[in-house]
């Protein structure tokens, strides 16, 4: 009995130093290459963890020639999901660059920009007229949309900008105010700090004046309380519209990709990344950036935060 | 013989050991729930107090205006405080009846086979998750409630429709999940009542029914106050169930008003929540937290009067 317990204690020891010895190898091989990738989670299997590591030594030496340099952020609050998520894919797949974001708010930002002291301008707006002249340079990277739901029952199908203020504002409180069926209308919301609200309330410029009679947690559970509840309006991000509820057209304009790409629908905003001069212009690490950025991977980032794509 | 005294000797020597290995074992695990309470409670007062002394103690405490996110935010938990007050009343005032009503017929009046369907059927109310009783209360509760609001406020110019997630839905749904502790705590209260209470009561000439309701509801009365006691902690600290039926609206707890409870209010922000905002959630935490504290201490106080008096 003992020696057989001395024997396995032996075998899990040997095995532990084994583990400590591969994951101590991990970590000098990107302590010297500056391969952030995955190598250190993959320290049980032996032989995949040497392969891979390998992998991105050589991946990591043909990019680190290439690219590098640090790129600072500053701005938009709303943009900052998009912008983490960029600053963290772009830098595993350029290791020597650094990319950093702050969240200020976006006349921030581009005032940062305009003194010189960050490469890119985040604003989720488009620039002014006065940011222009000062040499900022606007580069939409992403679109927002928001899409106000209603439950299916519902006959209205548009709604006025107007209308939409008045019902989110508690001035029209019957669907029969603007068309409808004399249905009490039940105004469901997200809870203060939602960048979806936010931005909702910032387009309709009614920061803080909504009289919600819901406020819920998240996306999901807004639409599932639209379509439980009969003559219930809701907003959320437009790439969860399923087909449990109907998206309302908004003075006319229907809310598909096409038409808020085209600018006519009115409850969208442009994500943009402004930087002091022409894109040419720019460090050889921004310059890859937004290539990255217009790259099918880097479309496929801005859609996973659900945002739509600019061509 | 010897060998037997031996024997005993020996086994006393281990015994001590193991005495004393035990004594330090119990030591040790009750000083951890020791150490986890004084834990908890300097977390909780470290992180609740800065809010309190950044916007004001009164201000925060009986301000009316919850606008978090606003350009001049306000932090008022009046509505708050007395929303959680004013809903756990209600659920008590709803549950303990029914509750008490069942104890007294599982314990006295139930036929043996009727007794044996209920029991167990009480007792799995006691272990169904609470996110289910927020998911029934949102697909039939919430439904139900609505169409109640809408034919009481039919002409009202002024009433908010809720779509049924108001206080009356979280306090229906807080007396059932309040249930299963007053059943099953006052049924051993009544149980528990002397023999010859009761048949000193029918020997006298009473009724069946006034034999409980006037001797043994009376006799049970300290088991019963624990039951309520413990039926407001469940109730009070209950968030998960009534977040999705209560609206989440800061509003005054008006029975048809979408209001937002102490627990709503800290689980429905805390997600994006910043800065004042989270330090202010913090301090409704240290409110829920001074308010489980009293109903404990008050619960200990009722539980040793109980005992003083029986004995």
């Amino acid at each position: 009995m003992k020696k057989k317990s001395v024997k396995l204690l032996g075998l899990i020891l040997a095995m532990t130093l084994t583990a400590a010895l591969m994951t101590g190898c991990g970590a000098t091989t990107e302590a010297t290459t500056d391969a952030a990738a995955a190598t250190t989670d993959t320290t049980e299997e032996a032989t995949e963890a040497v392969e891979e590591t390998a992998e991105v030594v050589e991946e990591a030496a043909v990019e680190e020639v290439t690219v590098e340099g640090s790129i600072s952020m500053a701005g938009s609050t709303s943009m900052e999901k998009l912008a983490n998520a960029i600053a963290e894919t772009f830098m595993e797949k350029y290791p020597s660059v650094t990319v950093t974001a702050e969240f200020t708010g976006s006349s921030a930002g581009i005032e940062s920009l305009t003194a010189g002291s960050v490469d890119i301008g985040n604003a989720s707006r488009e620039l002014k007229d006065s940011e222009v002249a000062a040499g900022a340079v606007q580069n939409i990277v992403a679109i927002d949309g928001i899409a106000v739901v209603v439950d299916t029952a519902n006959t209205v199908t548009g709604l006025t900008k107007e209308q939409l203020v008045s019902i989110y504002t508690g001035e029209i409180k019957n669907w029969s105010e603007v068309g409808g069926a004399d249905q009490a209308i039940v105004v469901v919301g997200r809870e203060a700090g939602s960048g979806t609200r936010g931005a909702f309330e910032e387009l309709l410029e009614i920061e803080d004046l909504c009289v919600y009679s819901n406020e819920i947690d998240s996306t999901g559970a807004v639409l599932a309380k639209v379509a439980a509840t009969a003559g219930a309006i809701g907003y959320v991000s437009l790439d969860v519209l399923d087909e449990t509820v109907i998206a309302l057209a908004l003075d006319e304009v229907e809310p598909t990709v096409e038409n808020i790409k085209a600018g006519n629908y009115f409850l969208s905003r442009p994500f943009v990344m402004a930087t002091l001069g022409e894109i040419s212009a720019q460090s050889e690490a921004v310059q890859t950036l937004f290539t990255y950025l217009a790259s099918d991977e880097g479309k496929q980032l801005i859609e996973t935060v659900g945002l739509i794509t600019v061509d | 013989m010897k060998a037997q005294n031996f024997s005993i000797m020996g086994s006393n020597k281990t015994k001590s050991a193991v005495e004393k290995v035990a004594q330090w074992v119990f030591t040790f695990c009750a000083l951890c729930a020791v150490f986890a309470v004084f834990s908890i409670t300097a977390y909780m007062i470290i992180n609740g107090t800065p809010a309190l002394a950044e916007v004001g103690v009164t201000d925060i405490l009986f301000g009316t205006v919850w606008k978090p996110t606003a350009g001049e935010p306000s932090y008022g938990i009046l509505y708050v405080i007395l929303t959680s007050i004013t809903g756990t009343a209600l659920a008590i005032f709803m549950g303990v009846p029914i509750g008490v009503m069942t104890a007294v017929f599982l314990a006295e009046a139930a036929p043996k086979k009727l007794a044996r369907i209920v029991k167990p059927a009480v007792e799995l109310l006691a272990g169904i998750p609470s996110i289910i009783y927020g998911l029934l209360g949102l697909m039939i509760l919430n439904p139900l409630v609505y169409k109640i609001e809408t034919f009481l406020f039919k002409d009202s110019e002024t009433h908010q429709f809720t779509g049924g997630s108001n206080l009356i839905s979280a306090v229906i749904v807080l007396a059932i999940m309040i249930l299963p502790t007053v059943i099953n705590i006052s049924e051993s209260a009544l149980r528990a009542v002397p023999k010859q209470y009761k048949e000193a009561s029918l020997a006298v000439g009473a009724s069946h029914m006034q034999t409980i309701f006037k001797v043994m509801i009376p006799a049970a009365k300290s088991g019963i106050i624990t039951a309520i006691v413990l039926g407001v902690g469940r109730a009070i600290g209950e968030a998960m169930a009534i977040s999705l039926v209560s609206g989440s609206v800061v509003n005054f707890p008006l029975p048809f008003n979408s209001v937002r409870f102490l627990t709503t209010a800290i689980v429905s922000e805390m997600g994006y929540a910043a800065d004042t905002h989270r330090d202010v959630l913090f301090t409704i935490g240290l409110v829920l937290f001074l308010f489980i504290m009293i109903i404990n201490i008050v619960m200990t106080r009722l539980l040793k009067g109980g005992t003083g008096n029986e004995s």
